[in-house]
This record gives C-alpha cells, sequence and structure tokens, in this order.
C-alpha cells in the first residue's frame, strides 16, 4: 500500500511533509511527491494535514489492490473517509473522532 | 561521488531526549514541569506523527481497573513472559497507568465511559478509546513547555561518552538532519534514549510493493539498541523476540475482532482450534502455524455471520488504526460478515514494549553507563508496557533524570570530543558501486528469516543455522563502510542498516545463549524444545573489546535493583 499525490488538487503546502514518521514526502517543482512509494507504512498521518484531499490512499495489487483509492475530507470532528472504486462509485465511511471505538 | 557539503552545529543542553515518540515526548513534558534547565529533544521525523502512534492506536491496553491492584499487572506480566521480567520494573511501571491514563484524558484523549463516569474497560486491563490523536495531542503538551527545544528530522546515530574518574558516562550525542546537509553535535549532562524497538530486521510478510505494511513502525530501526550496545550498555532478553498475529495482507490488529465481535480462531476445515492451544499471544501464533504445518491452513477469524452494525463499527474501529483493513474490506467485497478474516504471524520484531527485550536498566530506568537513561520499547526487562507504560516509563526516567542532573557537580568533566563527521561525510565520497543499502537490508532480511527463525522456518531456529547467521550477517557489516549516499537521506537508509546489522548481531548471540524453549515463537529452539530450569535467568549482552560478550542474570525479585557496579 502506499500514498499517490494528486497533483491537480496539490497546492504545495507542504504541510503533510513534517508529518510522515519515514520522512517520505517532500516537495518536488511546487507539488508534494514521495520519494519511495515502497516504504510508506500506511499510516494516514499525511492526508489529516492535507486540506485539498490531495493524497490518495491505494492497495498495492500484493494486497489485493485493484485500483481503488481512498481519500479523508474533514468536516469539523468528523473525518469523511472517501473509498473511489475502480468503476466510478464512491463509498463514504464518516468516523465522528469524538467517539471511542465500540471495540 | 557527490558533491555534498556537510556544515556542523553544535548545541550545548542539560538534558538530551533521542526519540520524541510516546516515551520521549512525555519525558519531555515531566522533564520541562521540573525546571532542569535546557531540554532538547530530538526526533528523526516530525513529533506530531512519529513512531508508533501514528496512525493511531486502538485502545490502552495496560490500565488496573476496579478491584485490581497493580501487583495484579506484575503477575499477569510475569506469566505470560514465563518468568523471565524484572519486578521491581513493572510494580513501579503498573503503580502509574492509572495516572496517566487520567493525564491522557485531560490532554483530550476520548475515553468510553459509563453512566457513573466510569471507563469501560475490555477485560480488567483494557480502556476503550478513540487513539487516533494520541501523538498530535503528546506533541502539544511538549510545545507548551517553554524550557523544551524540539529538533525535528533530525537522526541521531551514536552516543558520545566519556572516561571520569574511571567510569565511562554518556556526555552526549551526534547525528544529522535528514534534510539538509547538517551535523549535529550535542553535548550534554544526562540522556534518555527513547527511541522505540527494531523492525525490519527479517523478511516481512510483504517483500515485495508493500515491504513496509508491517506491524511495527518501520522507521524503528533499533536505533537506540545499536548506538546504546556500541557505547558500552548491557543488553537484556533480545531473545524474547516478539511476533504478532495479524490479518493477512494489511497486517491490521487481529484483538479488534477477537474481543470486539467475539470471533474465534478457525482452521479451514472450520474447527476452533484456539481451544487446543491457549489464547496467550504467542499460544494463539503457536496454534495458528502448527494448524498450518498439519496441512489444516489456511486460519480464520470467524467473522462470517456477523451483523451489518457490528460490521460497520469494524469499518470504523479499522479507520482509526489500520486504515488499509477497512480499505480492503470494501473494494475486494469481501466484508467480514461475508468472508471470514485469514490470520497469520509476523515477522520477528525485537520490541520492549510488548516482550522483555531491551537496555539493562535499574528501578530509576538509568543504563549501565551513569547519565544514560532509557524508556518505552527501548527498555528491557518489563514488558506488556503498551502506550500507558511507554509513559508511565518516561516520566519515572524523567524524574531519575532530574534527581541526576541536580546531584551531577556540572563542568568537571574535559571538553567532549566529536568524531563522527569524517565517518558521515565518507559516505559521499565512496564511489558509486554496486552494492547499495537496500541490498544489504534485503541480504540481512533473508538471512534473518532463513537462518535465524524467520516466518520462512516457521519461526524455529537452531545451532547450526545460528552460526551461519552470525557469520552472514558479520560479512554484510563489513559492506556497510562503502556504501555510497547521493544526499542525506541515502545517509539516513546507510545508518539504519547498519544499526539493524548489529541489532541482529545482538540478537543472534542471545538466542544461542538460551538453550531452551521459554516461549513458543518468540523463541523456538529447536534443539530445545522444552523450558528448563536451568535458564530461569536473565540472558544478557555487552560490548567488550569489540566482541559480544553473554552474561547470565539472576531473577530480580523486590521492588527495587540497583546496578552493581554503580
Ligand atoms: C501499529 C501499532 C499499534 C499499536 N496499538 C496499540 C494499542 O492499541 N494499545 C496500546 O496500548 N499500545 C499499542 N501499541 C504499542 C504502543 O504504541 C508502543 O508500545 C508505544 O507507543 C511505544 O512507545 P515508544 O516511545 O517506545 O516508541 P515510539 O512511540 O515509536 O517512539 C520512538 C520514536 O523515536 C524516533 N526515533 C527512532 N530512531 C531515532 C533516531 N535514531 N534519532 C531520533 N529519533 C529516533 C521515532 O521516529 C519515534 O518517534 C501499538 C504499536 C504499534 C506499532
Ligand atoms: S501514509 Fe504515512 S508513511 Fe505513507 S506517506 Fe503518508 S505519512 Fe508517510
Ligand atoms: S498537504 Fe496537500 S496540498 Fe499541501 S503539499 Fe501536501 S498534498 Fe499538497
Amino acid at each position: 500500500m502506499s500514498i499517490r499525490i494528486n497533483k491537480e488538487k496539490c497546492v504545495g503546502c507542504g504541510r503533510c511533509i513534517d508529518a510522515c514518521p519515514g520522512n517520505l514526502l517532500e516537495l518536488a517543482e511546487g507539488k508534494a511527491d514521495i520519494r519511495i512509494p515502497e516504504d510508506c507504512w500506511g499510516c494516514t498521518s499525511c492526508m489529516k494535514y492535507c486540506s485539498q484531499s490531495a493524497l490518495e490512499y491505494y492497495l498495492g495489487a500484493d494486497l489485493g489492490g485493484r485500483g481503488a483509492v481512498m481519500t479523508i475530507e474533514k468536516e469539523k470532528d468528523i473525518y469523511n473517509w472517501k473509498i473511489h472504486m475502480p468503476g466510478g462509485e464512491t463509498k463514504v465511511i464518516s468516523v465522528n473522532r469524538k467517539n471511542a471505538n465500540q471495540y | 561521488m557527490s558533491d555534498v557539503k556537510l556544515i556542523t552545529k553544535k548545541i550545548r543542553t542539560d538534558a538530551l531526549i533521542i526519540g520524541g515518540g510516546t516515551a520521549g515526548c512525555y519525558a519531555a513534558i515531566r522533564l520541562g514541569e521540573a525546571s532542569v534547565g535546557k531540554i532538547l529533544l530530538v526526533e528523526k521525523a516530525g513529533i506530531e506523527r512519529s513512531g508508533c502512534l501514528a496512525a493511531g492506536v486502538n485502545a490502552l491496553n495496560a490500565y488496573i481497573s476496579k478491584g485490581h491492584v497493580p501487583m495484579d499487572y506484575v503477575e499477569y506480566a510475569r506469566a505470560d513472559g514465563e518468568g523471565i521480567v524484572r519486578e521491581d520494573l513493572l510494580l513501579s511501571m503498573s503503580e502509574r497507568l492509572n495516572k496517566v491514563t487520567e493525564d491522557l484524558e485531560n490532554r483530550g484523549l476520548v475515553i468510553l465511559k459509563d453512566e457513573n463516569g466510569e471507563y469501560v474497560t475490555r477485560g480488567w486491563r483494557n480502556v476503550k478509546i478513540n487513539g487516533e490523536n494520541i501523538k498530535p495531542l503528546l506533541a502539544e503538551g511538549v510545545y507548551a513547555q517553554p524550557d523544551v527545544t524540539v529538533l525535528n528530522h533530525v537522526n541521531i546515530t551514536d552516543l558520545v561518552t566519556q572516561r571520569v574518574h574511571g567510569k565511562t558516562i554518556v556526555r552526549g550525542a551526534v547525528g544529522f538532519s535528514v534534510k539538509e546537509p547538517v551535523i549535529y553535535e550535542i553535548e550534554a549532562e544526562a540522556v534518555l534514549i527513547a527511541t522505540g524497538g527494531a523492525a525490519g530486521l527479517y523478511r516481512p510478510n510483504n517483500p515485495g510493493f508493500s515491504r513496509h505494511k508491517m506491524w511495527y513502525s518501520p522507521f524503528n530501526t533499533g536505533a537506540g539498541f545499536a548506538m546504546g550496545f556500541a557505547a558500552g550498555a548491557e543488553m537484556t532478553t533480545f531473545e524474547n523476540r516478539f511476533v504478532a498475529l495479524r490479518c493477512k495482507d494489511t497486517i491490521a490488529p487481529t484483538g479488534t475482532i477477537a474481543q470486539g465481535v467475539g470471533a474465534k480462531q478457525i482452521n479451514a476445515g472450520g474447527e476452533i482450534y484456539e481451544k487446543e492451544y491457549g489464547i496467550t499471544t504467542p499460544q494463539r501464533i503457536y496454534g495458528t502455524v502448527e494448524e498450518n504445518r498439519k496441512g489444516k491452513g489456511p486460519c480464520y477469524l470467524k467473522t462470517e455471520g456477523i451483523s451489518k452494525e457490528q460490521e460497520q463499527d469494524l469499518f470504523k474501529a479499522y479507520l482509526n488504526m489500520a486504515p488499509s483493513q477497512t480499505l480492503k474490506w470494501i473494494e475486494s467485497g469481501k466484508t467480514p460478515s461475508r468472508q471470514s478474516v485469514e490470520i497469520e504471524g509476523t515477522e520477528p520484531y525485537v520490541v520492549g514494549g510488548h516482550t522483555a527485550s531491551g537496555f539493562w536498566v535499574d528501578t530509576g530506568r538509568m543504563t549501565t553507563i551513569p547519565g544514560l537513561f532509557a524508556a518505552g520499547d527501548v527498555a528491557g526487562g518489563s514488558p506488556q508496557k503498551y502506550v500507558t507504560g511507554a509513559l508511565a516509563e518516561g516520566e519515572i526516567a524523567a524524574e531519575s533524570m532530574a534527581s541526576y542532573l541536580d546531584k551531577k557537580e556540572k563542568g568537571d568533566e574535559p571538553e567532549v570530543e566529536f568524531s563522527q563527521e569524517s565517518a558521515y561525510a565518507h559516505h559521499f565520497e565512496v564511489k558509486d558501486n554496486n552494492i547499495t543499502w537496500r541490498g544489504v537490508e534485503e541480504a540481512m532480511q533473508k538471512i534473518m528469516d532463513e537462518y535465524a527463525g524467520g516466518i520462512h522456518t516457521d519461526y524455529r531456529y537452531n545451532e547450526s543455522r545460528l552460526v551461519l547467521a552470525r557469520e552472514k550477517i558479520k560479512d554484510l557489516q563489513g559492506l556497510v563502510d562503502d556504501l555510497a549516499a547521493e544526499d542525506m537521506f541515502d545517509l539516513l537508509h546507510i545508518y539504519e542498516v547498519r544499526e539493524r546489522l548489529l541489532v541482529c548481531r545482538i540478537l543472534i548471540e542471545h538466542l544461542l545463549a538460551r538453550k531452551e524453549t521459554r516461549w513458543h515463537i518468540f523463541g523456538e529452539n529447536a534443539d530445545y524444545p522444552q523450558q528448563s530450569d536451568e535458564y530461569k535467568k536473565y540472558v544478557n549482552s555487552r560490548l567488550e573489546n569489540g566482541e559480544i560478550r553473554i552474561i547470565f542474570r539472576q531473577l530480580v525479585k523486590g521492588e527495587s535493583y540497583e546496578h552493581p557496579d554503580k
């Protein structure tokens, strides 16, 4: 699994770069870039700092990835996790950050 | 050859903390409150999201609920660790678990409560939370301390020690920025190591594109073990490796499913096999490995048939800690109510927060080097620490450091000499050759997997294989000096592989020294498949004259332990 940057959405603010526990992100020509996609831990930290939802999370084919990407849109205390399926359909799961896990 | 020109910055501080993770951040907060002078926290990434807590955690796994006392936790950890634990460390940690939990809540952590305002527990040791943002909350606490300076994106590689009055004491550390060509030479009166455990030693479950989809943080490379050991500090119980039971491929936690929806472990034939082997962590993995060996796999957590509501709760719980699992369920359409979740054991890690491996410390968490302290996953003797235990240890270490600083007569030591600069610069000077850090890392992981009890051999090892592993890892160590770096990011990786190789060397010697199988999976010695009373003792190690020396120590009982040669 790894992160892909949607260059059309990225505004080059650099906020995601500080957040990566593996120092994997950098700015290249004014846009975020991932240096070694294979070294991503999949922690989604970077995504939580992007106001543009420009960071797209995906599973490698070795984990069963088949082209879907996941993004986060923040709305106050809510994280809207959006899963964009390859066929065009989008599924949304909203998680309230003020609610504890049930399990 | 690269044209990187390194510049050197010198910093003086009273307290230095290496690693701004769970334990390091908490120690920084407590030291800041104690007004001990200048405190410098150095972190290889950024403290808001670095280390184990990056994605968030599922629950607080160490808590003493009503009707229980700290000693119950000690006994639980002692039984789980088959006796090879330190009572003094476990007890002092357990006594603080509830206090740090309340402090986390005051800092803004969401903890589930019942109608009487009591924490809702899962079992007697486990508190339900929304753990997605623990790390940003701790970072906020650190930044609020005026005496604490944070140096993010700086990787520490070596400690600096000095002989003073016939004793070797710690005097600082050296490292480099991972972003710009700057070396940091740091002089300090006391140092805390809180760099976490070591992942990436063995070939991982997903060795290809998703090679970093592992349980433990792939960015915790065992740097603290390596720099401490090289400086002469004593280590303990490395042979008590940790292997986690995880959801296949995504390596997401299984406890959430097992305890959350009560799913049982079943084999391919649908038989519940967990009853046969037991339900401690190693037993759960041992059972799974054995079922597979008997040809009865794959193994699953039986979730098929759970309700849609339970399924939705699982989706959310995983988004808060292991988001790839939710994505996998939805992308494949094989959601847990429709298909049971396949499980597997991970590759082994060296993690003092789960098992007992790490620095040999006294009750105040000082290592065998005066002035050098250790807390969290890097500190040994005290397993089952988890988040709250790491916080408790950070706090204990901070208190000991404050009193050490208070008592220390400053200024009578000779000037600190740093000598690392040329070693860093060398990697930019060597000619490009066909050996890369990545190649060396892969070779190391392959050797550990095949010869030192990785997934490849169902975690089993024997002396013949370990002796080969020793030889082959030594051989790889000889390649590190000639690895070429183009930029600081390359230099980081070169040092990471250097650290891991040393951790592998220590681990191999420990595995060889314990001639019994004390723990299934974690230490599965094929030459000696049973426990032996002779080994009811600690296996410790030190570097002496360039060689790894094994030291056996008798079990420590009672509430306090001081280093004998103090
Ligand atoms: C995926 C995962 C899930 C977990 N889930 C739970 C859970 O649900 N409940 C629970 O109670 N526990 C859980 N744990 C365990 C718990 O998170 C850890 O035991 C604890 O956070 C360890 O704290 P630490 O400070 O030792 O390590 P960390 O928090 O990892 O801190 C180590 C820090 O040191 C930095 N560092 C490393 N090397 C260097 C260097 N050379 N120079 C400078 N800095 C360096 C790292 O970047 C990192 O920030 C989980 C662990 C993991 C990995
Ligand atoms: S998901 Fe985590 S490891 Fe991957 S790029 Fe983002 S912050 Fe870094
Ligand atoms: S946070 Fe988002 S917009 Fe800013 S640099 Fe990163 S990807 Fe681009």
